[in-house]
């Protein structure tokens, strides 16, 4: 570690900041990051935007560019209002997983905040996104500014030659299937946006020279051909779990553009499912790094106390956890938690105590700066918190499990803060960031092609859990996509069909 | 390694589309709630924008989730008196248990209001005109485009050859031309009388006097001219009703709705319009837009005395030739005895005289049948009236169109 070099005391001073006071601290702040910590990043861009333009980002799933749809000016309206009447902040910065990575400032945040978002959007987050597996194998930093332009041209496009009703029915069927149109085991092909943009022109030069008028006008074949069936194999083999792979590869009426609509929500899925699986870790990360840098800043007196104590009073705010029953109570914070999680982490490695020996023979004591870098590129929310929640952590949150079972009449206390209860709690926690416990097990199992071209979904039930009433409405969209009748079967845990549901399109 | 750049000037509206498509798709609701604004809103109210409400429940985007019931655990912070084993009730509102705090980071979910947001005035207007079916280029006349006319202010440096002004500017160039050859013409004055004349350098002064251009391109002058909004006068607007028993909530709605389209369409064209509320049962009263519209009378019909009322106001605070008179009567057409007759007779001869513009319509029970009020008042023959039998709201316009028709124009 390097000794503290003697400055000509803090960078500035006051709350005004302008373009050159933004990089003399970034630069500072790069020092610390790049040489003491070696975080490893990529490029920055940082973008300072006024608060409308941070709502615009907003409505916009945070990218700076996306395709029209209705759904998006509804969360901007949405956001607006709570802004206007004061019920809620901006957040203070918002980034972009991508190559230059685009970090977003707000224009009326004072000087220390703005440092604060550079150091947690612009080290934190971004080395997150550069380091951490899930978004090195799910995600392409470098394309996917360029595929979302295509994304809309392409969309604007249809809108123009096929109406804005159609292009909505088809974008607003594909976003009710988007939490199922998700690869979760084959990595997907790097995104380019000029080859999606040939590939899809291809696809549409070929559909042309194919076509020809004569082949229309010939009667159909089909008196006697349903009479063979009867013994042939189901499709698909295996269950397909991509419910928007499936339906864009054999969806039977879709036209070229609209499969070509159906691919583009599912890439964005894809896009951000590695954000929704470690929520904790890269907010925590990026928290436990701005507190980290800062405080560095601070120690080598490049920063005076007024900076610090705003900086805190913003950090303090962020990681507050309410208990389940206080005013404000929102779920576990993820900042809390993955703060804490990292903090603590550091502190075992450099003062373990005896449980934590007990706990984490193999990082007690070692280098915290390695420990944490191979969490951070390890590891997702849920084996996170399975592998490196404390016992210490949990007495501190007071966290504690409770059983919520059909058949019981009260809901039971599992387990507590307790040395019996360290493990069930940890485990438990770890289980409640498992995807699979959000989002319902729901599969294609069934294609009959040769037959009424009907479609069987079949939702294995987890321990008893049922659906929720919207998922009839979402049956109608995929019955809206696959133009023939769609089918929801429902299995209980042992493999029985309890119900089935029928949507005829 | 980091590139700041400054995005503020960049487009801000860039969520308008979206926002504007959201409108569009929940035109129904939107539409409704809408309707209800109207009801509660005064006449001259009416221009501005509003806060709308709509049901979650209309915009909620599906996806398939879990719903209640079955078996799980959650893991709450905060515990400070459960053990193990305590068994707690279960709270109301089905098996969820910790309002759906389970869910990750699903929490805050604050879906079971109604989703509120405000229309501004342009989008509340639209939807306004949509109601009553109004043309675009109606709405454009008493939309937001104001006439213009170009008045003199001036003069200025720059401008096209069409307005250059040659008085103003040989003047500008006499001025200059003097300034700049005051101090030659000292320097010759002062050689010239001196004992010997220096020749040389007195014709090397007037040769620089003779350089100055005579009209120098600085020198030029043009016609300013300024847009300044329409001179525009003061207007009042008679509204009449027929308030007995028969005119339920919805036909007075419908008046509602036809006044604040006059109203408005004034209120563009006149910079200040003044509102008289005239009701009538079997007489007429002058009150308030709140009595106006909200007030249960009961009695018979007599339109005339709300016609010789408006006359007398009109006479005695709005003379003719200091206000332009708009009359807009709605009634339900039933009336008695000589009344109709008597009444054409008082609109012919006595209103219309003093009026730009009279429109009645008619909101009848029955709209095949012809009331007596307006078979008499079918037989007015002038350009300053209108009428017309209304059932629904997009009824409402075609009453003003030739109005709208003449002023638009």
């Amino acid at each position: 570690m390097n000794a503290l070099q003697p400055t000509s005391g803090p960078l500035s001073t006051g709350a005004e900041w302008n373009f050159e006071l933004l990089e003399t601290y970034d630069h500072a702040i790069a020092d610390i990051a790049l040489n003491e910590y070696h975080l490893d990043i990529y490029p920055n861009q940082i973008e300072v935007i006024a608060s409308e333009q941070m709502l615009d980002a907003y409505a916009s799933l945070g990218l700076p560019i996306g395709y029209p749809h209705w759904s998006y000016g509804k969360e901007f309206i949405r956001n607006e209002q709570m802004y206007r009447k004061g019920q809620r902040g901006l957040a203070y910065e918002i980034v972009i997983n991508s190559n230059p990575c685009i970090a977003y400032l707000m224009e009326e945040n004072s000087l220390p905040m703005q440092a604060l978002v550079i150091a947690h959007a612009c080290y934190g987050h971004n080395s997150f996104f550069k380091g951490n597996y899930l978004f090195k194998q799910w995600t392409n930093a470098d394309a996917i500014i360029d595929y979302m332009v295509f994304a809309r041209n392409f969309v604007m496009k249809c809108e123009e030659r096929y109406g804005h009703g159609a292009v909505e029915d088809v974008l607003d069927s594909c976003h009710a299937l988007m939490s199922h149109g998700v690869d979760r085991y084959r990595q997907p092909t790097p995104l380019s946006a000029d080859e999606e943009r040939l590939r899809q022109r291809e696809r549409e030069d070929y559909a042309w020279k194919q076509y020809d008028e004569i082949w229309r006008t010939l009667p159909s074949r089909n008196a006697g051909a349903g009479d063979k069936r009867g013994n042939e194999p189901n499709y698909p083999p295996e269950p397909q779990e991509n419910l928007l792979y499936f339906v864009e590869k054999h969806a039977p009426k879709l036209e070229p553009w609209q499969r070509e609509i159906v691919r583009i929500v599912r890439k964005m899925a894809q896009y951000f499912y590695p954000q929704g699986l470690t929520k904790v870790m890269n907010e925590g990360w990026a928290t436990f790094w701005h507190y980290t840098l800062l405080n560095r800043l601070y120690d080598k007196g490049q920063v005076d106390d007024g900076f610090m104590l705003e900086v805190l009073t913003s950090h303090t705010n962020v990681v507050t956890q309410r208990g389940f029953d206080q005013r404000g109570y929102g779920g576990i914070n993820p900042y809390a938690l993955g703060f804490a999680m990292m903090t603590d982490i550091r502190r075992i490695c450099e003062n373990p105590t005896d449980e934590d020996r007990d706990w984490f023979p193999d990082i007690a004591g070692g280098d915290w700066l390695k420990v944490l870098d191979f969490a951070m590129r390890n590891y997702k929310d849920e084996s996170f918190i399975g592998q490196f929640l404390s016992p210490r952590l949990i007495r501190e949150f007071h966290l504690f499990a409770i059983a919520d079972h059909a058949r019981d009449e009260h809901l039971l206390v599992d387990s507590i803060h307790n040395e019996q209860g360290y493990r069930r709690v940890r485990q438990l926690l770890s289980q409640q960031y498992n995807r699979d416990g959000l989002v319902p097990d729901i599969q294609v199992t069934r294609y009959d092609h040769r037959g009424d071209r009907s479609l069987t979904l079949t939702h294995r039930r987890h321990r008893g859990r049922p659906l929720d009433d919207s998922a009839s409405e979402v049956m109608k969209h995929l019955a809206r996509l696959w133009g023939f009748t769609v089918r929801l079967q429902t299995q209980d845990d042992s493999g029985k069909v309890v119900d089935q549901q029928e949507t005829r399109a | 390694m980091s590139i700041v750049i400054d995005r503020r000037l960049n487009d801000r509206n860039k969520s308008a589309v979206n926002r504007e498509r959201f409108l569009r798709r929940y035109k129904e609701q939107i539409r409704k709630s809408v309707g209800d604004l109207i009801s509660k809103r005064s006449i001259t109210d009416m221009d501005r924008g509003g806060d709308v409400n709509i049901p979650s429940k209309d915009i909620s985007e599906p996806t398939f989730h879990h719903g209640n019931g079955g078996d799980r655990e959650m893991v709450l912070p905060g515990n400070r008196k459960f053990n193990r084993g305590d068994k707690l009730k279960r709270p109301d509102g089905g098996g969820g248990g910790g309002n759906g705090s389970g869910d990750g980071e699903g929490g805050g979910d604050d879906s079971s209001d109604d989703f509120v947001f405000s229309l501004s005035r342009e989008e509340f207007m639209n939807l306004f005109f949509d109601d009553l079916e109004l043309p675009h280029l109606i709405r454009n006349a008493i939309g937001d485009v104001r006439e213009f006319k170009m008045q003199r202010a001036g003069y200025t440096p720059s401008g096209v050859p069409a307005n250059l002004s040659v008085t103003r500017s040989l003047r500008q160039a006499m001025a200059r031309r003097i300034a700049i050859g005051a101090p030659l013409r000292r320097q010759m004055r002062e050689l010239q009388a001196a004992e010997v004349p220096a020749d040389e350098e007195i014709a090397e002064l007037q040769r620089r006097l003779d350089r100055i251009p005579f009209l120098d391109d600085f020198d030029l002058r043009y016609r300013h001219r300024v847009k300044v909004p329409m001179p525009i006068s003061r207007a009042v607007m008679f509204c009449l009703m027929d308030v007995s028993a028969s005119m339920t909530e919805q036909k007075k709605d419908l008046a509602k709705r036809f006044f604040t389209l006059l109203y408005l369409f004034l209120s563009r064209k006149y910079q200040r319009v003044e509102l008289v509320f005239i009701r009538h049962t079997d007489n007429a009263q002058e009150v308030d837009e709140q009595g106006f519209f909200h007030d249960q009378q009961s009695g018979g019909t007599v339109v005339l005395s709300a016609l010789k009322l408006m006359h007398e106001i009109a006479v005695a605070r709005y003379p003719s030739d200091a206000w332009n008179i708009y009359g807009a009567q709605v009634s339900d057409g039933d009336a008695f005895g000589a009344d109709p007759e008597k009444s054409r007779a008082f609109l012919n001869e006595q209103l219309l005289p003093l009026s730009r513009y009279f429109a009645y319509i008619e909101v009848p029970d029955d709209p095949m049948r012809t009331s007596p009020l307006s078979y008499a008042y079918q037989r007015i023959d002038s350009d300053k009236f209108a009428m017309s039998t209304v059932a629904g709201k997009g009824e409402v316009y075609p009453v003003l169109r030739e109005l709208f028709k003449r002023e638009a124009a």
